[in-house]
């Protein structure tokens, strides 16, 4: 599977070796786990165990919700309760699950800037980035209509506004949303089929993990260098790497020990933190929350889709252009589906010869504004729309389409990198000194 | 280091998210028993609270998602197990089973829930204390939840106490009583300044005043003043809109406990096991 | 090989075992709750014993209650019921056993061994019939006990099968007095 040249598995016993020559499935799961993993891999490098285990613990913590779950609009907060109250242990259930989809989240998030800093994106590892957007859409996906299922209040309106964003699409966006909900408004139809893609969804997720697992095995990981693993003979490679098992198996794991001990304190001492109260209202039509704002993970780009007003002179231009088509409304849909695009689009904006922002002095700051302006849109997502706050959404929204649009292309141009190791033997003895009576030749003076 | 920095700031900008300010209202920091990792639910407070709701607010507000039983459970009120059957038994609810499929009243068991109440057109207050957050802010940051938690006891506890004698501003035939804790009310074009906001704290809620103080005495000799029966009312409801607490607590410091210990032991192996590879650390 | 060496091997070795014993502890722990929530809740066990006023029940009259979404025959029996139950062989039933749930293993079928009371009165047993689960009627059949419409099988007044395809006497439940006028089911 793995491009880095590596010893294969050779069946020993007649029974394996019967097995191998059926379906090679143990020599798969050799592969896989003594996948060669560049050495120099730092902390950065967890986020992917981390999400693994959040996407088993979602689905398993689903299917057991399920058992107790009932998805009618007149039994669906009754059935949550009955959760929260009588089944065994299902308090706990309900919150690790409630609260994992922000765990999902919060890594996802890391992973991503992760990519973006370390250029894991770039060629030949287009495809593993674009299957990563993909999960990370079908993330959102199952994070929203999972939010419905309680059937509160925010639930209620909250599915009400998002479809209402299809509903802003030109000439098809109203019976769009009408399709999507199964009847003119958010009710029965709209809970027992987002019950059924909220179930399945997690599936489709886990088949891509398989595909994003498998592209960047081919390519071998990026590192925190950018330098790829010498290929030219075993040897070579066997330098520059490390097999996944054990050292990279047991360094994630206790990267994952820490961040559930931090998990566990937040489910156990405030599980209900990063919720919002309103969701303990059963859902009633009849009365909208004062404040509607979506989960904390969705707020970047809420914030995105509300900046662009109908004062904002690109919205007006566009509206003109578009002959109306393109009304404000559907500008910051757009604009929203367009930031997670252009993200998408990264391998081919970024013109640098070199890969990682270690070497790249000017981008390091660019990048830094980028991370502090996705913490500034997660912010001003959650406040009003009132005062200087649409101001900082615009801004915050203009700067995302500028770092990847502008930015990215520009800089690969005019800036001047500085020179990466020649190889990750080098980076890793840079830092830990020459293997102990290893073979390596090269001095790390 | 630079994604050290950028975590730490992506943690601050989720505590940031968690809410965002509601217009101004007074809500009182209640010490409760029940807050922090090793609170836990005073017996005690909470079957005075059970007298108080039974006495004053069932009159309007029901209780639907609570069993009688749960009356009886360790980390709840703790009844004993036949004032818990007698307490029901008090109760009649409706059986739609009764009557050749007519329905009709009867006593409660232990296994029924308390009957809902929408005579008064009242909101049930089973889930009350988690469906209301007393704390919200600084500019949406969030840290007031994160220090002093979601108060949801100290608002409803605050709602209590909060009725107040309405500001001067206000006509004296305004509708509603006048509540310094409570948002959502209606609020007089008089009691705002020119720029719209307002100039008093709260607004006019449809309650009246339900507590007064030495609403009901208790058997144990506890403190009957207004004060203490808002904080005993609003642990109980706290209670019954978490009635798992003590459990989830317990779950939480075992499962940190473990955890921790589970890291502490992954650190070592994972020390030795790249010792031979990193030379500083042979 | 120095004996520093064994020793530093000793030890890792040590902490190998230590982390896989408490990883396995760990796992098991958090896999345990998604299996014990299978098992029945606590408002499924709150309805596993009910309580059963038996006050209005007149002697030679039947209660019907449903427990655990099975019906339940509460019969205060007549002296003539109880004398014609106690006056049979038990050699003569074609279910010698007791089929009480309160009475001690092996238990015959007498009806001392069936009913709840110790006068005899009070006959607490499943209202379903042995043979293919219909529910019998009561004050019928050759016996003047119960009749099951369905296949026909006659019990007598201890809820004994006399006649007819069932092969067991009626079942009695988990049953016991909590006072005078109260009975509990479970």
């Amino acid at each position: 599977m793995s491009g880095i040249p590596h010893d294969h598995y050779e069946p020993k016993s007649n029974f394996t070796k019967g097995v191998e020559a059926r379906l090679p499935i143990i020599g798969l799961l050799h592969a896989t786990l003594t996948a060669p993993t560049p050495k120099n891999l730092n902390w950065m490098w967890i986020w992917g165990i981390v999400l693994t285990f959040t996407l088993v613990l979602q689905i398993a913590t689903g299917i057991v919700l399920v058992m107790h779950y009932t998805p009618h609009v007149d039994m669906a907060f009754n059935s949550v309760e009955h959760i929260m109250r009588d089944v065994n242990g299902g308090h706990m259930i309900r919150y690790f699950h409630a609260n994992g989809a922000s765990l999902f989240f919060f890594a996802v998030y890391i992973h991503m800037f992760r990519g973006l800093y370390y250029g894991s994106y770039k060629a030949p590892r287009e495809i593993t980035w674009i299957i990563g957007m993909l999960i990370y859409l079908m993330m959102m996906g199952a994070g929203f209509m999972g939010y419905v299922l309680p059937w509160g209040q925010m639930s209620f309106h909250g599915t009400a506004v998002i479809t209402g964003l299809f509903g802003a699409i030109p000439f098809v966006g109203d019976s769009l949303q009408t399709f999507l909900l199964g009847a003119g408004a958010v009710g029965q139809p709209a809970l027992n089929r987002f019950f059924s893609l909220h179930y399945l969804l997690p599936f489709v997720i886990a088949g891509l993990v398989i595909v994003h697992i498998w592209a960047f095995h081919h390519t071998g990981n990026n590192n925190p260098t950018g330098v790829e693993v010498r290929r030219g003979s075993k040897e070579e490679a066997k330098k520059d790497t490390l097999p996944f098992w054990p050292y990279f198996v047991i360094k994630d794991l206790f990267a994952l020990a820490v961040i559930l001990t931090v998990f566990m304190a937040v489910v156990g001492f405030m599980p209900n933190y990063l919720g919002h109260p309103d969701n303990y209202i059963p859902a009633n039509p009849l009365a909208t929350p004062s404040h509607i704002v979506p989960e904390w993970y969705y707020l970047p780009f809420y914030a995105i889709l509300r900046a662009f007003t109908a004062d904002v002179w690109v919205v007006q231009i566009v509206n003109f252009f578009s002959f109306g088509i393109i009304d404000a409304k559907f500008f910051g849909v757009l604009a929203m589906f367009g930031a997670i695009f252009v993200m998408a689009l990264a391998p081919w904006l970024d013109t640098s010869s070199v890969r990682s922002g270690r070497f790249r002095p000017m981008f390091k700051w660019w990048f830094a504004l980028l991370a502090i302006d996705f913490v500034v849109l997660m912010w001003v997502g959650a406040m009003p729309t009132d005062g200087i706050y649409p101001y900082i959404s615009l801004l915050g929204a203009t700067y995302w389409f500028a770092y990847f649009l502008v930015i990215l292309p520009l800089l690969g141009v005019i800036e001047k990198p500085l020179t990466p190791p020649a190889t990750i033997e080098d980076d890793f003895n840079a830092h830990y000194g020459p293997q102990a009576g290893g073979s390596s030749a090269k001095s790390a003076e | 280091m630079m994604f050290r920095k950028l975590t730490l700031a992506a943690v601050l900008a989720v505590t940031a998210s968690a809410a965002a300010a509601e217009s101004e209202v007074h809500i009182e920091d209640f010490d409760f028993s029940f807050e922090g990792p090793f609170g836990a639910y005073d017996q005690n407070q909470l079957q005075r609270g059970l007298k108080i709701y039974t006495n004053v607010c069932a009159g309007c507000h029901g209780l639907e998602q609570v069993a009688f039983r749960t009356l009886h459970d360790e980390g709840g009120p703790a009844l004993p197990e036949d004032q818990m059957r007698a307490y029901a038994e008090a109760i009649e609810i409706f059986d739609p089973a009764l009557n050749d499929g007519e329905g009709d009243y009867r006593p409660a068991t232990p296994a029924d829930k308390f009957p809902a109440n929408t005579a008064a057109g009242a909101p049930d207050l089973s889930l009350m204390a988690k469906s209301r957050a007393g704390f919200h802010g600084p500019y949406g940051l969030g840290l007031n939840q994160l220090f002093k938690g979601m108060g949801g006891a100290e608002y409803i506890a605050s709602l209590m106490v909060g009725y107040e004698e309405a500001p001067e501003c206000a006509p004296e035939d305004f509708e509603g009583s006048y509540n310094s804790a409570f948002a959502a009310g209606g609020f007089p074009e008089e009691c705002k300044d020119d720029h719209g906001h307002h100039t008093v704290p709260g607004s006019w809620i449809a309650m009246g005043q339900p507590l007064y103080g030495e609403d009901v005495d208790f058997d144990d000799g506890h403190s009957n003043s207004l004060h203490h029966e808002a904080e005993d009312v609003a642990a109980f409801l706290m209670w019954t809109a978490e009635p798992k607490m003590m459990a989830r607590k317990q779950a939480g410091l075992t499962g940190v406990i473990f955890l921790s210990l589970l890291s502490v032991l992954l650190y070592l192996t994972n020390k030795r096991l790249w010792a031979p590879h990193k030379h500083k650390e042979d | 090989m120095s004996h520093a060496d064994d020793h530093q091997g000793t030890r890792r070795d040590f902490i190998y075992y230590a982390t896989a014993g408490a990883g396995a502890v760990v796992t098991g722990a958090a896999v345990w709750p998604l299996v014990n929530q299978m098992n029945p809740s606590a408002d499924v066990l709150a309805l596993a014993s009910i309580r059963v006023d038996i006050s209005a029940i007149d002697p030679g009259t039947q209660l019907t209650v449903l427990w655990q979404g099975k019906p339940v025959f509460i019969r205060s029996r007549t002296e003539d019921e109880i004398a014609a139950a106690r006056a049979v062989e038990i050699s003569d039933l074609p279910d010698q056993g007791a089929e009480n749930e309160n009475a001690v293993a092996g238990a015959d079928a007498a009806d001392e061994n069936r009913a709840l009371s110790e006068d005899g009165v009070w006959l607490v047993q499943m209202g379903i019939c042995t043979h293919l689960g219909c529910v019998p009627l009561g004050e019928a059949g050759d016996f003047g006990g119960w009749f099951c419409p369905c296949h026909g099988s006659h019990y007598d007044t201890s809820g004994r099968i006399r006649k007819g395809p069932a092969p067991r006497n009626l079942l009695v439940p988990v049953a016991s007095f909590v006072d005078e006028t109260t009975i509990q089911l479970g």
